[in-house]
């Protein structure tokens, strides 16, 4: 009964969806007040209904109803509670769901929130955010439906991948969505800017605060992805550039240029028409993303023959949503004329190259992901794009990027001058050198040209991050929640980049092989294995080891390495051991037993790695400072203002 | 300067980006381009010396050999009409078994074997590469009918 309920909730809500979209464009077209009115009400009404729809599907999970065939292949009796509600969003249907749920709340939120708006401009928002729902939920009525019934009933699941078994991969995937499906908020405002042929650029200033949190969430979804794989996948690596890590990272790279681009917008009327093909950009590659890792087209272009009905979908509502926003952009944006003068030094000369440098990464990722889908549909032979390629077209835009950022944020708008800070920068240059070589030379012992560069860019770009609150606190001047937001987030790029120079330039990762009693040494470190017992779990069953590292005879760590074996069959997993520390990681993964009372084990040193995460929620949380910036929430009384200048700017 | 000679240096700054980027895409393109051959075509010779490249299909059930209590194994993969001998040294993924689809990087060794440096076993235990599963000339890979 319940997943009828489920069912017929979303049929509602598809109905309510299209009211949505209909009343919410048709009213502002038409300037009636009543139909906006009702796109909100139906706006209120499809959240409801997709709320039910999700909880029916939370509680067959819960109520182990295993006559429902996404319950019986994604979780099992055993599986404890905690991982059953999150197998809600372990496969393809049910993460569909929690898109429309957050696509839902992120749409309600704006409507609720942004009552400064001009009527029709939020209703054409509420509108085209409606669209967008229709495309999802008729996507997952017609091809993807969480509620099918299995019949007859099945005794027993499958269990939830035991991969996914996982307290970071259970908040990850809403975190994320929350991420791609935010940039929906963006990609409506641009929309109906271009429907509305605005001129004046309040749209930018509207548009920012959504940005900046659908792209922290964003941040910190990655971020949790690339954890899990550290210490889940059991061999220690944080990023592979595997397709399905691109997929969220194109998007991302997107909205950083995105919230980059925004700003020159609000506050110089400039790159007008750029930021509004950024917004469209940035939510088309989220539905790329959404689309490529949920529908296994990464796995295989031929995925798409295994059922033609969804591959048609997807391909079509993409057309759709991208081929009409590109359309509306190719009709509107010529009005978006902006010619207002800067120098070469000027902050917008600096955002100018991140823009450009990010979206040449962007597409360097995009060109090496989707080339070889491409080979493969037109029979061209199967090949793939390997992992240097993906670290050689990144390393050689963010170099750059990372030099120019440093200085980029003590630039002045429109005249650029940068004499006051002239000396302090080129001091603060002198001591990066002089520390990176330091580091290199005498913490690591080897001045690697590529890992000093890091760890001088990195530092550089820290160092310039602080000068900001140390000048104003100098001054006794109040920091705004928007630069402070700023310094947080590149601070915490800075860190990311150091951690990042750190663990790719110094780790050290081996294999061996191992009697209990016998030790391995890597990077000055002994990693003895004591003792294999065997141990048992809620849903499995395994073998622990007990890895005893020590560095010149003093004991360190003991880690605790599992290998496990869950009940409901399939392959072994691997659990690591680690240990984390504030200079470096010392990770052991057991292998399998080699005979002659031996095992295999992975021992690994990774320096300084823990800092790409830190950095990483740093960026998210300097998202989150800007994104609270009371200016944001004052926008009717800075209309005025801003009407002024923009028009000036633009002239 | 000019406005015209502002604009004439921002088209020239457009090209060069323009220009570097794409060099760049395409040297780091043909160094990493990694193609992927079956069994059979390595036994007809089609798969490159001195060069990396990727093999695939199913391990032979009871190929898999390991030198006692050392990282060192080999086994067989075949596309159920040729058959190629892989070498490994160092851990197995979680997800290798005989009867399996695997897909190992490497290249060919003097004897014709393939020396791997790589090996991979990715996703779920029913899930067979996509490559492997084309290549496969008998039947296709038992999946159980749940």
């Amino acid at each position: 009964m319940i997943p009828e309920i489920g069912h017929f909730a979303l049929v509602l809500a598809l109905l309510l969806a299209i009211a949505q979209a209909v009343f919410g464009l048709g009213g502002a077209a038409r300037g009636q007040g009543a139909w906006m009115q009702a796109a909100r009400s139906a706006l209120a009404g499809q959240f409801v209904f997709v709320a039910i729809a999700f909880g029916a599907l939370a509680l067959a999970f819960i109520e182990r109803d295993f006559s429902v065939l996404y319950v019986a292949t994604n979780s099992n009796s055993e599986l404890p509670i905690f991982y059953r509600i999150a197998a809600v969003w372990g496969a393809h249907e049910g993460s569909l769901l929690l898109w429309a749920l957050c696509l839902a709340a992120w749409s309600l939120a704006v409507s609720a929130l942004s009552t400064s708006l001009q009527a029709p401009f939020r209703s054409r928002v509420v509108g085209i955010l409606g669209l967008i729902s229709i495309g999802f939920l008729l996507f997952m009525l017609t091809t993807s439906n969480p509620f099918e019934r299995l019949v007859p009933a099945a005794i027993e699941g499958r269990d939830l991948n035991p991969l996914l078994q996982d307290f970071a991969l259970t908040i990850h995937p809403p975190i994320l969505y929350l991420g791609y499906v935010g940039f929906a908020v963006a990609f409506a405002f641009a929309c109906a800017t271009l429907l509305e042929g605005r001129l004046d650029v309040t749209w930018a200033r509207w548009t920012r605060p959504w940005t900046l949190a659908a792209w922290l969430f964003l941040t910190v979804g990655i971020a949790l992805g690339s954890w899990w794989a550290y210490y889940e996948l059991g061999w220690g690596g944080w990023w592979f550039w595997d397709p399905v890590e691109n997929a969220s990272f194109m998007p991302w790279l997107a909205g950083t240029a995105l919230i980059h681009s925004l700003a020159v917008t609000e506050k110089r009327g400039l790159f007008k028409s750029w930021t509004l093909l950024l917004a469209v950009t940035a939510f088309s590659l989220s539905l790329l993303g959404t689309f490529l890792v949920r529908s296994g087209v990464l796995v295989s272009v031929h995925a798409f023959a295994t059922d033609p009905a969804r591959g048609l979908f997807i391909l079509g509502f993409l057309t759709v949503v991208i081929g009409g926003a590109l359309l509306l952009y190719a009709w509107r944006a010529p009005l978006m004329k902006s010619t207002a003068g800067f120098e070469p030094t000027a902050r917008e000369s600096f955002l100018l190259f991140n823009n450009a440098l990010l979206i040449a990464a962007l597409a360097l990722i995009l060109l090496g992901t989707l080339y070889p889908l491409f080979m493969d549909a037109l029979e061209l032979g199967k090949i793939s794009v390997g992992p240097p390629y993906f670290e050689l077209v990144f390393l050689v835009p963010m170099l750059p990027l990372l030099a120019l950022l440093g200085v980029g944020m003590h630039a002045t708008w429109k005249r650029g001058h940068l004499q006051p800070m002239r000396n302090r920068l080129l001091g603060l240059a002198l001591a990066v050198a002089v520390a990176a070589l330091v580091i290199t030379g005498v913490v690591y012992g080897d001045i690697r040209p590529l890992a000093t560069l890091g760890f001088a860019l990195a530092l550089w770009v820290m160092g310039s991050s602080l000068m900001i609150p140390i000048a104003r606190w100098r001054a006794r001047q109040a920091i705004p929640g928007a630069v402070l937001g700023m310094v947080v987030a590149h601070f915490g790029f800075g860190l990311a980049t150091l951690g990042i120079t750190g663990v790719q330039s110094f780790k050290v990762e081996k294999d061996v092989a191992l009697a209990v009693g016998e030790a391995a040494t890597i990077a000055g470190y002994d990693f003895r294995l004591m003792e294999l017992r065997d141990m048992r779990g809620p849903n499995f069953a395994g073998v622990e080891g007990t890895v005893v590292v020590s560095s010149e005879g003093e004991v360190i760590t003991t880690l605790h390495p599992q290998k496990r074996l869950y009940n409901s069959g399939g392959n072994p997993m691997t659990e690591a051991g680690i240990e984390v520390g504030a200079g470096r990681d010392l990770f052991a993964a057991l292998g399998e037993d080699l005979g002659q009372g031996r095992w295999s084990l992975r021992i690994q040193y990774k320096p300084l790695i823990r800092y790409i995460w830190l950095g990483a929620l740093l960026i998210a949380l300097g998202g989150g400072i800007a994104a609270l910036d009371r200016r944001y929430r004052r926008v009717v009384a800075a209309q005025p203002a801003t009407g002024a200048v923009a028009p000036e700017a633009s002239r | 300067m000019t406005p015209r000679r502002k604009r004439l240096l921002a088209v020239i700054a457009i090209l060069v980006g323009v220009v570097a980027a794409a060099t760049l895409a395409k040297l780091a393109f043909e160094e990493n381009l990694l193609y992927f051959y079956s069994p059979s075509q390595v036994m007809a010779g089609e798969a490159p010396r001195g060069r990396t490249f990727r093999i695939g299909g199913l391990v032979t059930p009871g190929s898999l050999q390991r030198a006692e209590g050392t990282l060192q194994i080999s086994f067989v993969v075949t596309d159920n009409q040729e058959s190629v001998p892989v070498h490994y040294t160092g851990l197995l993924p979680d997800l290798f078994s005989e009867g399996r689809g695997v897909i190992a990087h490497g290249r060919l060794g003097e004897s014709g074997e393939f020396v791997a440096d790589e090996v991979l076993a990715k996703h779920d235990e029913n899930y067979m590469p996509p490559e492997v599963a084309e290549t496969l000339h008998l039947p296709t890979p038992s999946r159980e009918s749940e």
